[in-house]
């Protein structure tokens, strides 16, 4: 079970030839990723690590019936690629890519809801159901299989929560890095509801950074869905200052909302466990459960 | 990116948008000079002046050296020499510059658009930017022209108009209607408001921008729109396709060291704190510096060495955390994914001997594949570098070189 991706995901990767698609593709098939193809444009008819590629995702979907698709076009062409990944029917598509125009999924992204498709990222490090399956960058062998459902904005953040929730005897159901842009696909409130509703998993670790307001949003949905399940919540950019931009293209404070302090305080208000520190996520998350860490 | 009130008044133009007409200058000299032909093109004989610097409250904010405002009324030729001469090359502290402020290098010598009329000069709000809840532009606008935008938006919220423009089909022009007849505009006012939202929102659309800030929005004594001052943020993803306003970058309106960083291409942002800081991952990369300020230091910088950290972005992070003088201590933070600890930390040890003489205290804390190998290059390699692997570890360790200072 658990969300977005498992072990009958037929993954395509969308710029399977370049670099890091290739470089990727191959550490997903070797977590054991039903990675069925590929696609690059000019390309089709050829084989790459042993799987077909294609030159449009339509042949791809044709082919090899692929519903997932991960996405590592550079960043001037990856609009058109999320678009083309819906209109050919996949569902689930998850884009990797960093440093999209604004403009660009400004546009992609009510196309793509049209179309019925769930969009993760970009800028993110992918989805993984340990065990089952990795699409995306993540080391795998950090997300041990077991309870815990991750949503975060960061990726190697991901990896540090993961990582501690291990080492705290639990283990992670499926972890969604939804990414740090201004726009994105998929936001904390509905990949928490994701997880809220899925009966493989039975706590979930939040993990947002500074802007926006998707953190709030989710707290606020989770109250009033009843706090059915205990939520850790951890935001990163305590100590940085307004209207600097902090690495990601979203993670800027504009307004008194988009605080780090604004945003804890809301999750407190709304029942949330919260992380101080982030050497604490682990530990915070063993006692929302109460196991011994 | 930003730019300057003037080259953004120079995009606006270009897409028609009418403005307050002016001419940049960067000596006392030219400043003259750029007035009479004002006077000569535009008839005006009064002149505003204004420091051009990236930063708001301009007009309230002061010249170090001279006492004068940031923003002046010149009412003569000579007080345009006299007023240019204690702007330029002075350094300007507004609430938004921080108390050290900023150097004038540009002065914007421009019409003055207030003059008497039939009507009475009016200024509006008026704002295009990117509303990240909706994924959609909005357009924000307010009769309360020429204040702090947040404060109004604060203790009078019925007064913030705001009108969200469709992704997928553009501006209407019924749009802008509707903002023009809330704003409470009538006759040819109306009408010139109309076009003006119509060509600002072309020219906020066609810059890739994520923010244009037009405050104030001036009606004339003679119904004209104009905008008086701009301020317009760019989308740096987007800085390839628009060349010509990637050209207008000022390198010197930015921290040098963060420049450096860039052409490294490292992700660095200076703060004022004494633990330096170097991660992988913006959002890591934040946590750490809040971790920092957790076991009482005050991060002295945000750094972003990005997936592919080695022996030469450790080098190139070091080499710039150490320039910045009040740093008394370092943390590397890298959780370890594809990339195996054990050759960050080699390559820590590689980058530390090839500078040589780093005095202060250095932590380095490598988690993920292969972690404690990391540790042992790291505790074996005799430098004064100390290892950790989990972040507890690390904070503690932080904790631990910031009592012994």
């Amino acid at each position: 079970m658990s969300v977005l991706v498992n072990k009958n995901s037929k993954v395509i990767v969308q710029g399977f030839t370049g670099n890091e698609g290739s470089f990727h593709a191959q550490q997903m098939i070797e977590y054991g990723t039903n990675v069925v193809g590929g696609v690059t444009p000019s390309k089709g008819g050829s084989t790459h690590l042993g799987k077909p590629v294609f030159n449009t995702v339509e042949d791809a979907v044709k082919a090899t019936g692929a519903d997932t698709s991960i996405i590592f076009v550079p960043p001037a062409f990856a609009a058109d690629a999320i678009m083309e990944a819906a209109d050919a029917g996949i569902k689930v598509i998850i884009t990797i890519t960093e440093g999209i125009p604004v403009k660009d999924m400004m546009k992609a992204k009510p196309y793509i809801k049209k179309k019925g498709a769930t969009l993760i990222g970009p800028n993110c490090p992918g989805v993984i159901t340990p065990g089952e399956a990795k699409v995306g960058i993540m080391p795998g062998f950090v997300f041990r299989q077991g309870r815990v459902g991750v949503v975060s904005k960061s990726g190697t953040l991901t990896y540090e929560a993961a990582d501690q929730i291990s080492k705290a005897g639990l283990g992670i159901s499926t972890a969604i890095g939804i990414g740090g842009d201004p726009i994105i696909g998929t936001s904390t409130k509905e990949a928490v509801q994701l997880l809220m509703e899925d009966p493989e998993t039975d706590a979930i670790v939040m993990i947002g950074e500074i802007g926006g307001n998707y953190e709030a949003e989710a707290a606020k949905w989770i109250k009033e869905n009843g706090n059915k399940k205990p939520v850790v919540g951890f935001i990163a950019g305590q100590t940085a200052p307004p209207g600097r931009r902090m690495g990601h293209a979203g993670a800027i404070v504009g307004g008194k909302d988009d605080t780090a302090e604004a945003k804890i305080r809301i999750m407190k208000e709304n029942g949330i466990y919260v992380a101080e520190s982030p050497g604490e996520i682990g530990e915070v998350m063993a006692k929302a459960l109460g196991v011994d860490a | 990116m930003n730019i300057h009130e003037y080259q953004a008044k120079e995009v606006l133009k270009s897409y028609g948008v009418k403005i307050q007409e002016g001419i940049v200058a960067d000596t006392p000299e030219d400043a003259l000079e750029a007035a009479k032909k004002l006077n000569a093109e535009t008839g005006t004989s009064w002149y505003v002046l204004k420091a051009q610097i990236h930063a708001g409250g301009r007009g309230k904010g002061e010249v170090k050296e001279t006492g004068s405002r940031g923003v002046v009324l010149a009412k003569s030729l000579d007080q345009v020499s006299e007023i240019s001469g204690k702007i330029l090359g002075g350094t300007l502290v507004t609430i938004q510059t921080g108390a050290e402020g900023k150097k004038v290098k540009k002065i914007l010598v421009a019409q003055d658009v207030y003059y008497p009329g039939d009507g009475q000069p009016k200024e509006y709000y008026l704002s295009i930017l990117l509303d990240r809840a909706t994924g959609s532009n909005v357009i924000m606008a307010s009769t309360e022209g020429g204040m702090d935008i947040e404060e109004v938006a604060e203790s009078t919220p019925e007064k913030i108009i705001k009108e969200w423009v469709d992704p997928l089909l553009g501006i209407q022009p019924y749009q802008a209607r509707k903002v023009a007849f809330k704003l409470g505009l009538k006759g040819n006012s109306f009408k010139e408001m109309v076009k003006f939202i119509m060509n600002l929102y072309a020219a906020y659309d066609g810059s890739d921008a994520s923010q244009f800030e037009i405050n104030p929005v001036l009606k004339t004594s003679d119904d004209q729109i104009l905008a008086v001052d701009a301020k317009v943020n760019l989308d740096d993803n987007a800085l390839y396709r628009n060349k010509n306003l990637a050209a207008l970058r000022d390198l010197d309106e930015e921290d040098p060291l963060e420049v450096e960083a860039g052409e490294s291409g490292l992700n660095y942002v200076k703060l004022d704190g004494n633990v330096g800081c170097m991660v992988n991952g913006a959002g890591l990369a934040m946590a750490t510096m809040d971790m920092i300020k957790l076991s009482g230091g005050e991060p002295a910088n945000f750094l972003d060495v990005g997936g592919g950290a080695n022996a030469q972005t450790v080098e190139a992070g070091f080499r710039i955390i150490l320039k910045d003088p009040k740093v008394k201590a370092i943390l590397i933070n890298v959780f370890g994914g594809i990339v195996r600890c054990d050759r960050i930390a080699s390559g820590v040890v590689e980058a530390y001997k090839s500078i040589g003489n780093i005095d202060i205290p250095i932590i380095v804390r490598l988690q993920g594949t292969n972690a404690e190998e990391g540790a042992k290059i790291i505790d074996q390699s005799g430098l004064k570098v100390t290892s950790a692997i989990t972040l507890k570890e690390a904070a503690e360790k932080v904790q631990q070189v910031l009592q012994n200072l």
